[in-house]
């Protein structure tokens, strides 16, 4: 009985959670005109247009948009994975003058809030006229300035046994050998919640992209929304949600197919 | 300063220069994408630049103005209204639920999954716009209030509720926090309840002695990083007042006003020494949360 109860609250907590996002995807398939008269999830008449209209509605179709997302994340992701696992590899493994020091500066850039670099920084992109172009949002990510995913890595070579490398570097193998053949491969879970969450945050970026890419057919996905919003101002909610769905599908099936690894990163960091 | 001792055998200096390599990349990184911006920021606080002509020196002008800027002050008082509801509401949340979730309940990881969602979802802009007609005037909560026959405001366009709506969207995500108190639930041994229960306590006060007292540090650490990361919320203030921080600066957070101020009106330098406000402001709310953790967390092994 108590147990019943407990279900019944944890299932109406959750459908309060869900119940928007539900109604977002929902009204996306409504007629306009039945969107805000009817709060009910199933639509009374369907009206699959809105996708084919919100995906034409900009000065580009949303496909570019998504490309430009796509390049972005892809960039961001790949650049996360080799500098923060080199990074890593170096603060784990390998001992050298000034290692505590690094690694405490390394910790301390953590904790500064990005409104401090970002002005500085698009001074200095601007200069080089690389507003307009994706490499301020990509090439940060090849330099390891995402110090999170660094730390996490670090935490999880710690708990591998040194006796790996040790073997392995009396079968005379080299440090980079070490790194790429030894210690990645058995990385997974780790770059995998780096991979993850890399997509997901870049994905859902906004600031950056916001200021670094203002050509309409360089706008990445959440920028052109945001544009939507202004451009449409109200007059078809419909074909605005639809977008809005089109650019979660992504997160969502990340997430579904990440979550193992996306609940471990969350509880052994803290990140969000 | 000690001295720095070479590396003796050619072993340790093999090692040491490997080191150099992987790291290059991150040393890179650090000068020239942190440290150097660093630098660049506090310098540009103290100039009058419009990133059109070069920068023009003023000294602590930047700063001084800041005391008398009606909006820099509405900004301020938005954000800490904003951390200071949201957090706590979030953390009670997140605990609570956590809480009901670590009872051996069946379906764990469906539950989970769905609290956690809205936390990966909620900082995107599709969400953002969303939420402007969730709490709009014949949004989903006013529809629900109809069923009780009350007439809802239209909460968004409402200088009294608009952050409270941004507040509502916070506190929304609670599931990260929510997941990190789960790991820290587990952690805790079945015996200290067992050994609670043989000295006639009942459930509730299991809670508050046990639970509670060997939950602090974690309590902690979502208090620290939550207070950290609220405090430079953009995106949903951004979407939801359309830039505009509207309406009457009622949702202006602190980094929608450096946005403005840098982006929009080419204040640098204005928005250089805002920036640097804030990492003070930061610091010190961070600094409160380690000096007043000593009276409240434990961590079990005297201290």
């Amino acid at each position: 009985m108590r147990a019943l109860i407990r279900h019944a609250l944890l299932i109406a907590a959750g459908l309060v959670m869900v119940y928007p996002l539900l109604w977002m995807i929902a009204s996306s398939i409504k007629p306009d005109a039945l969107i805000f008269r009817e709060p009910s999830l199933l639509p009374t008449e369907t009206d699959f247009g809105h996708y084919a209209d919100g995906w034409n509605a900009l000065s580009h179709p949303f496909g570019v948009y998504l490309m430009n997302s796509a390049v972005v994340v892809l960039g961001a992701l790949l650049g996360n994975l080799v500098s923060c696992s080199m990074a890593a590899y170096a603060f784990a493994r390998l001992k050298f003058r000034g290692r505590a020091f690094f690694f405490g500066m390394m910790m301390l850039t953590l904790m500064v809030p990005i409104y401090v670099l970002i002005i500085p920084q698009y001074v200095m992109f601007s200069k080089i006229e690389w507003v307009n172009t994706f490499l301020p949002l990509i090439v940060p990510k090849f330099l390891a300035t995402d110090a999170f995913f660094i730390f996490l890595m670090i935490q999880f070579f710690r708990s591998l046994p040194t006796e790996l490398d040790e073997a392995a570097k009396i079968d005379g193998a080299g440090y980079w050998r070490i790194y790429f053949r030894i210690l990645l491969p058995i990385s997974l879970p780790a770059l995998a919640t780096t991979a993850i969450f890399t997509f997901i945050w870049t994905w859902n970026d906004f600031l950056g992209q916001l200021i670094y890419l203002t050509k309409p057919e360089l706008q990445t996905a959440p920028v052109a929304l945001r544009n939507y919003v202004d451009a449409t101002s109200g007059a078809s909610w419909g074909s605005l949600f639809a977008m809005s769905v089109v650019t979660l599908i992504p997160v969502f099936i990340v997430f579904l197919v990440g979550q193992r690894y996306l609940v471990k990163g969350i509880a052994t960091t803290g990140m969000k | 300063m000690t001295v720095l001792r070479r590396p003796v055998s050619q072993a340790a200096r093999k090692e040491e220069r490997a080191a150099w390599v992987f790291l290059l990349p991150w040393f890179i990184g650090m000068a020239g994408v942190t440290l150097g911006p660093m630098i660049a920021s506090l310098y540009f606080s103290m100039t009058d630049y419009n990133l059109l002509s070069s920068p023009e020196w003023v000294g602590f002008e930047n700063y001084s103005k800041m005391l008398d800027d009606p909006r820099l002050r509405q900004s301020l008082s938005v954000t800490f209204v904003y951390v200071a509801v949201s957090v706590p509401l979030l953390l009670a949340v997140a605990l609570a639920l956590a809480m009901v979730l670590n009872r051996g309940i069946k379906g764990l990881a469906i539950y989970r999954s769905v609290y956690y969602l809205p936390s990966l979802l909620g900082a995107s802009v599709a969400v953002g716009i969303l939420w402007r007609q969730v709490f709009g005037t014949d949004g989903l909560v006013n529809k629900f209030l109809g069923l009780f026959g009350i007439d809802g405001p239209g909460w968004i366009s409402n200088p009294e509720t608009a952050l409270y709506s941004l507040i509502v969207l916070h506190v929304w995500t609670f599931g990260s926090s929510m997941v990190i108190f789960l790991a820290g639930l587990r952690q805790i041994p079945e015996q200290y309840y067992e050994a609670a229960a043989l000295d006639g306590a009942g459930r509730w006060q299991q809670f508050w002695h046990v639970t509670v007292p060997l939950l602090t540090p974690i309590i902690f650490f979502n208090l620290v990083l939550q207070v950290i990361n609220t405090f430079q919320s953009f995106t949903q203030a951004f979407v939801v007042s359309g830039g505009t921080g509207g309406p009457s600066d009622s949702t202006l957070f602190y980094s929608l006003y450096l946005y403005q101020e840098g982006f929009g009106r080419l204040h640098m330098g204005y928005a250089s020494a805002m920036a640097w406000l804030l990492v003070v402001i930061v610091g010190l709310l961070t600094a409160i949360n380690f000096y007043f953790s000593k009276r409240w967390v434990f961590y079990g092994d005297g201290k």
